[in-house]
């Protein structure tokens, strides 16, 4: 701490009590604090107030009024049989993919944490997925899940039927395995981060103990990283929520019959492509909801068990 | 320790690397074979490669404008985070001032809300209210200054020690000096890996771009592959040839800044961000 010069002390306290002891730091986090204002704020409420509208796009320079309706957009929403089958989409997508991202993730950082040879290779195979672009990777999954493609050539008679993006069971799972297979490397960063500060002294004293590899693994490092873990679990899910690119391209726009439709999918079809912003609108504020609700519980129930 | 669970453990992994590595290996071979092969043998060919794809694709989609796009979307990002999210990171740890505490929440809070509750009030104003479809400004502004760098900047320059930015202002030194030639030197190496996670989004980022661009010829690569994909597929004559040649040249940019950086993308310069 650095007391205030002596001159002008007064005047100078009096200007530090309301802007800071730095003002100027407002000028530096002004260009940010407008862009979330204009970019975020704004829209974010703008959001909530086409969601209570009968908003539809008008022509341009057009002034058309936009009457309240209450929670009619909410109640459309709900009623509508293609968003709860969204919704129940996503779900089966949650069911395979934070498990299987959360499980997968841990193994294989606990793995990579104690290699020693080959530790770039080995980086950059898990890394590359999610450095690529998925429109990129989309392509090839295509390539390999195709009716006749090399999955379906190696499996022979045991390659499923419809096949995998055109069968109602099956296409929200390979999208699944294809998000965690996206998605594994960041998650395996995150927690090869949270290793390094798992105290030595842990795996020593139950070494002394006699536990075995497994025994460590579930009694130091699983407690360890529970914060790492409550990370990877709410960022997967709001990955799931917000998923859009693989079900239109993976699965041409959410099919088979509405199968592998995704909520921000709906959004799309509906709000931008059919003209109904309102119902989009009022579909992705439950959307977000969820995903908060969902979150908090999660952060609780990890909170809980500290 | 045995020996033997050390072997497992590398079978494991590179059992697993292999699998993750597949589907690349099969995008760029599947893109230099004139007739897709989907057999086994197809996946290790022996002659036969080509470049045809690759002269097909850019036939359809300009393939040397969709990346110029691509850059220039990805740039405009990149500029406005580094200005912009540096000084707002450096306040944020270093300066006392009205509203901090404020912002920070709000900078906890941004990340916690997803993009998509923002598609439909973004497109309405952006598009219909400020007319800016089709353009580069419009492409960038939903992205322009990355919430999580302004979050990563801050822990960066949070862990520098308090007596520097003391000793620099008894000197009389001003914020921007101090910024510019006491924090920013220090933390150099972990700006490049914030810059290059920074790079990721918007070059691989497909659903905004693809709202906002009707015009092919402002359509970053990853919006003409994809509508590629989706549309004019069924007409080529090899649509997985022309379509994996385009998802290489989209792949390649990311995937070789990543291997010449990849010593920077360690878990030690991103731990310092995720630690909080």
């Amino acid at each position: 701490m650095t007391t205030a010069p002596i001159e002008g002390g007064v005047r100078r306290n009096r200007v530090a009590a309301f802007f800071g002891r730095h003002p100027v730091g407002m000028i530096l986090a002004a260009p940010y604090a407008v862009y979330i204002a204009v970019v975020f704020a704004y829209p974010l409420g703008f959001s909530l107030w086409i969601s209570f509208q009968d908003y539809f796009f008008a022509a341009p320079g057009a002034i058309v009024d936009h009457p309240f309706v209450g929670f009619d957009n909410y109640t459309a929403v709900l009623s509508d049989p293609a968003v709860r089958q969204a919704f129940g989409n996503i779900l089966v997508f949650l069911v395979i993919n934070v498990p299987l991202t959360t499980a997968l993730a841990l193994l294989l950082a606990v793995a990579l944490n104690r290699v020693v040879h080959a530790r770039t290779f080995l980086r950059v195979a898990f890394y590359v997925p999610y450095v690529t672009a998925s429109v990129a990777v989309v392509g090839v999954w295509l390539f390999l899940f195709n009716s006749d493609g090399l999955v379906n050539t190696v499996l022979g008679p045991l390659a499923p039927d419809p096949s995998w993006l055109v069968n109602e069971g099956l296409a929200m799972p390979v999208i699944a395995v294809f998000v965690t297979w996206k998605q594994l490397g960041f998650f395996i960063l995150l927690y090869l981060a949270a290793l390094q500060n798992v105290p030595k002294e842990l795996y020593e004293s139950a070494s002394v103990d006699g536990a075995g590899a497994w025994s460590k693994f579930w009694s130091v490092t699983v407690p360890a990283v529970r914060p790492a873990t409550a990370l990877v679990v709410i960022l997967s899910l709001i990955t799931g929520a917000n998923l859009f690119t693989e079900p239109y391209l993976l699965t041409g726009g959410g099919g088979p019959s509405g199968a592998s439709t995704s909520p921000v999918l709906l959004m799309y079809q509906r709000g931008i492509q059919q003209g109904e912003p309102d119902f989009a609108a009022a579909l992705g504020v439950l959307l977000v909801i969820g995903v908060l609700i969902v979150a908090f519980v999660n952060w609780r129930f990890i909170e809980r068990r500290d | 320790m045995a020996r033997w669970p050390t072997v497992v453990r590398y079978a494991v992994l590179f059992a697993g690397a292999l699998l993750f590595l597949f589907p690349f290996y099969y995008m760029l071979i599947g893109s230099l074979q004139s007739e897709p092969d989907t057999s086994v043998g197809g996946a290790f060919p022996t002659s036969g490669l080509t470049l045809g794809n690759y002269a097909d694709i850019n036939s359809r989609v300009d393939l040397l404008g969709s990346l110029v796009n691509s850059g220039i979307f990805t740039g405009g990002v990149l500029l406005c985070t580094v200005v912009f999210g540096v000084l707002a990171g450096y306040a944020l740890a270093r300066l006392q001032f009205r509203g901090r505490g404020t912002l920070f929440v709000i900078v906890l809070l941004v990340q916690v809300i997803p993009f998509q509750l923002l598609l439909v009030p973004l497109y309405v104003l952006i598009v219909r209210g400020y007319g800016l479809a089709d353009s580069y400004l419009g492409m960038i502004l939903p992205f322009a200054i990355n919430t999580t760098a302004v979050f990563v900047f801050r822990q960066f320059f949070l862990q520098l020690p308090d007596d520097l930015f003391a000793a620099a202002r008894l000197d009389g030194a001003g914020e921007l000096r101090i910024l510019r030639s006491v924090a920013l030197p220090l933390v150099r190496p972990a700006l490049l890996t914030a810059v290059l996670l920074t790079f990721i989004g918007p070059w691989n980022e497909f659903l905004w771009p693809f709202l906002i661009t009707k015009d092919a010829d402002m359509q970053p690569l990853a919006v003409s592959l994809a509508n590629y994909i989706s549309n004019v597929a069924s007409r080529a004559a090899n649509p997985f040839g022309a379509i994996l040649a385009g998802a290489c040249v989209l792949a390649a940019p990311a995937v070789a800044l990543f291997i010449a950086f990849q010593r920077h993308f360690t878990s030690t310069d991103l731990g310092s961000g995720v630690k909080g």
